[in-house]
């Protein structure tokens, strides 16, 4: 396949923190290609290296070996990082710390707006951000004035969304966008961002801990492990054929109700009513 | 926000800032209608308490109750002045360097330490005997703000690195805002409360400081003050003959000026420090 | 008979701004000898006041509003802290608390931290005896007893620290272990491993019976003998696991039964459930169905009337058009 139909590729990327004895290798030597538009899982327990990874893909991190590419061309070679901020953007885990509690969400919405080469008028970026608003289900009114903890975990998740229906960029980051959104409010974060996904063409990269979550959604899923991707593949080939021990522990280890997960049953059964 | 009526609840913070405000009153308001006069000789040198002179005289005949307030004045304002510099400096550098991190956070890390290192009352008192004959109180409290500055810096970084890696610092990255942007949008209005926090310290510190050069005979030639009152008590051996006046009051007025700064502060810390909320 | 006895429950907390939370309000539950009864809820559903409700821990801003919790029929909820500290806590009724990970005191080793439970109950217990008791105790529940007994906790991996938690918390034997969300920051290997161990000291009688409360129900299905689902302070349905997760009549238990997404083949085609909106304010007085704001399947009367926690059939429902 010719090399720019990929969006993000890596060519054995590192990154590594600290010096000396006290280094810790984040990253390690991770090589993968995201096609254009897909949807793809990056799948592991906490510490392995997951969020840091998204960060490179980001910018917000830079790899301390390997080559990293955006679509065809080397991730730093725009000096300007604003510029790839135009085409990545992201969602964060904790829609409360995310948006700083001194401004209402509304002038936090409207920031999103520097990123922009031209500013639009400021009729336009009002009416902007209330068609943002609706576009995941918010009556814009409703929120004039109002300051982040005024507002619940699903509805500041949801603002997080309707900042990428504002910035509209070819690729977006979710980092555990799930996790701490009530069970009843998780269906529709996900439907919003299959929202987005069909308008704006995005290619999205989650990343989860959920391998349910992944399953659901993506169309390639990479577990990592320890700073390594240890297996990539489609979903079903990763659920149901794993090669990889790492993977293959993962889903014995994940609670579900339709598979035997103790290997035991619980002490005692007993009747209600 | 709500955390100020926390604030008025707490009684220690009640207790400081009342005493604080007395303090206040006695150096502001008071001469409004008293007639404070330390100028004139109205007796001889460390007369005795009376019904006109309730603090007795000075070492010069003045009127002690006159000079402790124009002194406790003076120690405000100078403790007021240093806090200030010492502040604005130690943040600036502060959150520069604890935003920045890497080698700029280095570099200033290192001269904070090094300035940190300096015995700053040896400095002070040389740079103070250096200038004979120009010690008015703003340049002592120039000299003791950018000796005092250090610590604000360190307590500050500390700060300002650990807001680094919040979320809304990212997202502000990501919507383009230059580092400027940042500090003065996302990180500085956390580390309000705790910039106001170290300025009260600061203020306290810089009061304590000026007493302690002042008692050493090197305060401002210009203006009375606390420690010189203390001074003047030491080398006119007060202590000796007894004159209790002469230094004790001026020594409770010190003492509970500090004293109030102090208790604020830490009753403003369990108000504003969420893990001591608990 | 009954080992745990809840009965009508009702706790609030009064906020730093005066007002009045119901956090729980009207729970009625019983809990025999060797059974493990699992609480499905999420976040703000009153789990952890109810928790601190039945060990009898009102310590304010907590206070119970009215109703009884008895442990082997005697009352404890009217005990002052220092009688329940003696009798009760630690001995009859023990916690194993959310994020115990963090609830080690980072500057004591863990051998301090644990005589101190053994002292609790009884002053006289010399050293030698304790420490000999710590590590058979430490030892039966898989641990190096001499090295993790003469550490600081943050010397230890995590999966360790909850082991030693939980080793902790069941040292005087307790007949009642209530597990608040024991497993949630840990990874699914060790989340694994934390159940085994609960169970194993099950096996062996070191505790009798446990409450076990969690968002996640895929957990409860391996774990509880019976499960109840938290909504808004009270519970809204009761029963047995397979009852509550495969044929939930509660809409909520169906709601967040369909909000689970899993790895398993044809799920990618399953829509999971949704619900808008966010559970109610209990600050305030509520008429009818907590649900009913949400509810999918809402009826006209449901804000109006009060839903009673009812026998329907085989479990119990708070709902009037379950069945």
């Amino acid at each position: 396949m010719p090399a720019d139909s990929y969006k993000f590729e890596a060519k054995n990327v590192s990154r590594v923190f600290g010096t000396g004895k006290k280094q810790v290798t984040a990253v390690k030597n991770v090589s993968f290609s995201i096609k254009d538009r897909s949807i793809i899982s990056l799948v592991g327990e906490s510490g392995c290296g997951k969020t840091v990874l998204a960060k490179m893909l980001l910018r917000l991190e830079t790899p301390t070996s390997g080559d990293l590419f955006f679509n065809g061309k080397p991730i730093a070679a725009e000096a300007d990082p604003r510029e790839h901020w135009r085409q990545v953007q992201a969602v964060f885990q904790d829609p409360f710390s995310a948006f700083n509690q001194f401004f209402t969400i509304r002038a936090q919405l409207k920031s999103s707006f520097n990123l922009f080469k031209q500013k639009p008028s400021e009729a336009e970026m009002e009416e902007r951000v209330d068609q943002a608003l609706l576009n995941v289900n918010i009556k814009p009114r409703e929120i004039d004035g109002k300051y982040p903890f005024e507002l619940s975990g699903g509805q500041m998740q949801r603002m997080l969304l309707a900042r990428i229906f504002i910035l509209r960029p070819q690729v977006l980051i979710a980092d555990e966008p799930t996790s701490m959104v009530d069970a009843c409010s998780r269906a529709n974060i996900l439907e919003y961002l299959m929202k987005l996904k069909a308008e704006l063409d995005m290619t999205i990269v989650f990343v989860t801990h959920d391998i349910g979550l992944a399953y659901f959604v993506s169309d390639a899923i990479y577990i990592m492990h320890k700073g390594e991707i240890v297996e990539q593949g489609p979903p079903d080939q990763v659920t149901q054929t794993p090669t990889n021990e790492v993977t293959k522990q993962l889903l014995a280890d994940i609670p579900n109700v339709h598979h035997d997960w103790l290997g035991r049953e619980p002490p005692v059964r007993k009747k209600i009513a | 926000m709500k955390l100020f009526k926390g604030l008025l609840k707490s009684p220690g913070f009640l207790l400081g800032a009342g005493l604080f405000l007395l303090t206040l009153i006695l150096a502001f308001v008071v001469p409004l209608f008293m007639n404070v006069d330390t100028e004139t000789r109205v007796g001889l040198a460390y007369m005795p308490p009376s019904a006109q002179h309730w603090l007795g005289t000075d070492h010069m005949g003045v009127d002690m109750l006159s000079m402790l307030i124009a002194g406790l004045r003076s120690s405000l304002e100078v403790g007021f002045m240093a806090g200030t510099i010492a502040t604005v400096l130690g943040t600036l550098i502060g959150v520069y360097g604890g935003y920045k991190g890497g080698l700029i956070d280095d570099i200033l890390t290192l001269g904070t330490n090094l300035f940190l290192v300096i015995p700053s009352l040896i400095v002070l008192i040389l740079l103070s005997t250096s200038l004979e004959e120009g010690r008015s109180l703003f340049l002592i409290a120039l000299f003791i703000g950018c000796t005092a500055w250090t610590w604000s810096a360190r307590a500050v970084r500390a700060q300002a690195s650990s807001l680094r890696a919040r979320d809304h610092v990212n997202l502000a990255r990501i919507n383009g805002y230059s580092t400027l942007g940042i500090v003065m949008l996302h990180i500085l209005p956390y580390l309000l409360s705790y910039i106001f926090m170290v300025f009260i310290l600061q203020t306290a510190a810089g009061i304590l400081t000026e007493a302690s050069i002042s008692m050493l005979g090197l305060g401002p030639y210009d203006s009375v003050s606390l420690g010189k009152i203390l001074f003047d008590a030491k080398a006119s051996e007060a202590l000796t003959d007894g004159a209790w006046w002469a230094f004790v009051p001026a020594m409770v007025l010190i003492t509970v000026v500090v004293f109030a700064l102090f208790v604020v502060n830490t009753a403003m810390e369990g108000i504003f420090n969420p893990r001591l909320r608990k | 008979m009954a080992v745990l006895e809840v009965e009508d429950l009702r706790v609030h907390y009064l906020t730093r701004f005066g007002d009045k939370i119901q956090a729980v309000d009207g729970v009625t539950f019983s809990l025999e000898e060797g059974e493990i009864l699992g609480i499905a809820g999420e976040s703000g559903c009153g789990k952890t006041t109810l928790v601190s409700g039945c060990l009898g821990l009102y310590i304010p801003p907590l206070h119970l509003t009215s109703g009884d919790v008895r442990i082997n029929g005697e009352s404890i909820a009217r005990m002052s802290m220092d009688e329940n500290r003696k009798k009760v806590l630690g001995q009859k009724v023990a916690m194993i608390p959310q994020g115990a990970l963090n609830s080690l005191n980072p500057t004591r080793k863990i051998k301090d931290m644990a005589s101190d439970m053994i002292l609790s109950h009884d002053e006289t217990v010399d050293p030698k005896t304790i420490y000999e008791r710590l590590r058979e105790r430490f030892d039966r529940i898989g641990l190096d007893s001499v090295e993790v007994l003469n550490s600081y906790p943050v010397q230890l991996p995590a999966g360790t620290k909850q082991r030693v938690v939980i080793g902790i918390s069941t040292l005087l034997n307790p007949k009642v272990v209530i597990a608040d969300e024991p497993t949630s920051a840990l990874d699914v290997t060790t989340q694994k491993a934390v159940i085994r161990l609960l169970f194993e000291l099950m096996d062996e009688r070191i505790i009798s019976s446990m409450i076990f409360i969690t968002h996640e129900l895929p957990l409860l299905r391996h774990v509880s003998s019976s499960i109840a689902v938290m909504y808004a302070g009270q519970f809204v349905e009761v029963g047995t696991t397979e009852q509550v997760i495969f044929d939930g009549r509660m809409p909520y238990t169906r709601a967040l039964m369909g909000s689970m997404l899993s790895a398993e083949p044809g799920q990618r085609d399953k829509k999971p459930f949704a619900i808008e909106g966010a559970p109610p304010n209990l600050g305030k007085p509520i008429r009818g169905c907590r649900f009913a704001e949400r509810c999918p399947v809402v009826q006209p009367d449901c804000s109006s009337t009060t839903q009673e926690l009812r026998i329907v059939r085989d479990r119990q429902v708070r709902c009037k058009y379950a069945s």
